[in-house]
């Protein structure tokens, strides 16, 4: 399959002071699959591996023929941190919130970092730290962080048993 | 490469939060002293070795200091991970006979200038797309999040993290060089201290430092003429393991046996002693949490025993390991682990602050939780 073309963010701030993701060649594809609701991850078109992040060619068997698989959306909190300042501006003004490693029901060494919210919108550090537990299960939802043209879609995770 | 060449000259700036001087002016004093220490012209030095952070370059301190013609120049990526790099590359530069005098130094205004993780235009847009968003942002972070996963895995504490933090504050209070030379710290300052990156506190985390330091290496056969007592790099090893993906190191399969396990297998392979015999470890402590994942990786003890090993005082002086002697990066000075090397060197010739008696062995490390690099010195 083709990836569609990927997004542009030439802006790297949100206007409340939010870092958006600057996608290089490799990781654009996922960007795009998620502001279509789809959580994908790039694998070997050869032997099927797949590998996190997205890089030029397969480290196991080095074929440059790639393609995106739909993962099921749900993971684990494998760990999290919760920070606090000193921060960036947009983060201080949020903080403490929590950032969090998710591993994928699909594929426990696929790993993905994104944060803990309450609802698709809301904001950082809007789940209270105790409800934070290693091993705890989580599903993919697709925010949209920025304005205008610098519109990315983001992958954050809603607790499956809030 | 075995004992082929010695650190003979070690240097130094003052540290502080803020130091009035440049880091150029730094640089050059800090091996000014270290060819002093020596007894070396400057003139001789015909190798440097540095970081690729460092933001001195050769041309600048070699017309400074009134080096000679210079034959071999080198410098390592990866922030702190390359320190030890710096004198192994000197080492390997001088032993295949590229050059006869080298200088490896680190000069860094960290403690008045700008926090690097603030600066949100240089970061790489790999791995930063998969983490900076999300608001992932400091090396507190990156490593409290692999300090969770560690704890939760092992069993680990907060109390281990502390006997880390403390066994090095206790040195820093033994040596007036240190910034914490006068700052005592307590399990209670410890428990109650504001988080930066929960489960990492502050006292988990490293000092920020004005300073420069220097060390000069020669020839074994050219140290034996030197005025101080020749320190050997007896092995030196770097390591980037295979899938590493840096202080993210969330994408593989083992996330917790970092570049430390790959640098110790290549420096054990090299030497004539083994972990049992270190006299004194000068282990890189940007974190408190790397020094048990560093004790595991360099081979003190088995796989999730690292936090389990510093209880009961080992990290003391008359502990099993005692560790960062000078107070490390937590608590003499961060200057990018390059104390670390002069601390070792120290501790062989026997003028440490907190001198372990009749050390002749010592472990130096680079930072861990990146592509990293480590020393094996004796006396």
């Amino acid at each position: 399959m083709s990836a569609p073309t990927a997004p542009t963010a030439l802006t790297a701030l949100t206007k409340d002071g939010l870092l958006l993701p600057v996608p290089d060649d490799d990781g654009a594809p996922f960007w795009s699959y998620a502001a279509a609701g789809e959580l994908r991850v790039q694998a070997c078109a050869g032997c099927g591996t797949r590998r996190f992040p997205p890089r030029p060619c397969c480290p196991r068997c080095q074929s440059f023929d790639t393609e995106w698989q739909r993962m099921s959306g749900r993971g684990r909190i494998w760990s999290y941190v919760i920070a606090h300042p000193p921060l960036l501006p947009g983060y201080a003004r949020t903080a403490p919130y929590d950032v969090l490693v998710v591993e994928l029901a699909d594929d426990p060494a696929i790993r993905l970092v994104g944060n803990l919210v309450a609802a698709p919108d809301a904001p950082l550090g809007s789940v209270p730290a105790a409800r934070l537990r290693i091993g705890a299960p989580v599903k993919a939802v697709f925010p949209v962080l920025g304005e205008g043209e610098n519109r990315v879609t983001v992958v954050r995770w809603m607790l499956e048993r809030p | 490469m075995k004992d082929a060449t010695a650190i003979v000259g070690i240097g130094q700036t003052p540290f502080a939060k803020q130091l009035p001087e440049s880091e150029k002016t730094l640089a050059c004093r800090a091996i000014l002293a270290a060819l002093d220490d020596a007894g070396i012209a400057p003139h001789e030095v015909d190798a440097f070795a540095s970081y690729t952070m460092e933001e001195t370059d050769e041309v600048e301190v070699a017309k400074a200091i009134g080096a000679g013609d210079v034959t071999f120049f080198s410098k390592v990526g990866y922030g702190g991970g390359g320190s030890c790099a710096t004198v192994a590359h000197l080492a390997a530069a001088i032993a295949t006979g590229q050059a006869t005098v080298g200088v490896a130094w680190r000069s860094r205004k960290r403690g008045s200038g700008a926090r690097p993780w603030k600066n949100t235009t240089v970061q790489l847009p790999t791995p930063a797309q998969w983490t900076r968003p999300f608001g992932l942002l400091r090396p507190a972070d990156e490593i409290g999040m692999l300090a969770r996963r560690y704890m939760h895995e092992y069993g680990a504490t907060r109390d281990h993290l502390f006997n880390v933090a403390l066994a090095c504050r206790n040195r820093a209070n033994q040596n007036p060089a240190a910034m914490m030379y006068e700052r005592p710290l307590t399990r209670e300052m410890y428990m109650t201290a504001r988080w930066i990156s929960e489960p990492l506190c502050l006292f988990d985390n490293c000092l920020e430092t004005d300073g420069a330091l220097a060390c000069v290496l020669v020839s074994a056969d050219r140290a034996r003429d030197c005025r101080r007592r020749p320190v050997y790099v007896h092995a030196a090893a770097q390591g980037l393991p295979a899938q590493h993906h840096g202080m993210v190191n969330y994408w593989n399969d083992d996330p917790l046996r970092g570049p430390a396990w790959t640098a110790a297998q290549q420096l054990w392979k090299h030497a004539d002693f083994c972990p049992q015999d270190v006299d004194v470890a000068q282990i890189y402590d940007a974190f408190t949490v790397l020094i048990p994942l560093s004790l595991e990786g360099y081979g003190f003890c088995g796989r999730g025993e690292g936090a389990a090993f510093t209880e009961g005082g080992a990290l003391e002086i008359g502990g099993r390991l005692p560790l960062n002697t000078s107070g490390g990066g937590l608590s003499e000075a961060y200057v990018h682990g390059f104390n670390l090397i002069t601390e070792g060197v120290r501790q062989l010739r026997g003028t440490s602050t907190a001198q372990v008696p009749d050390a002749a062995t010592c472990l130096v490390t680079a930072g861990e939780g990146v592509p990293t690099s480590a020393l094996l010195l004796r006396s």
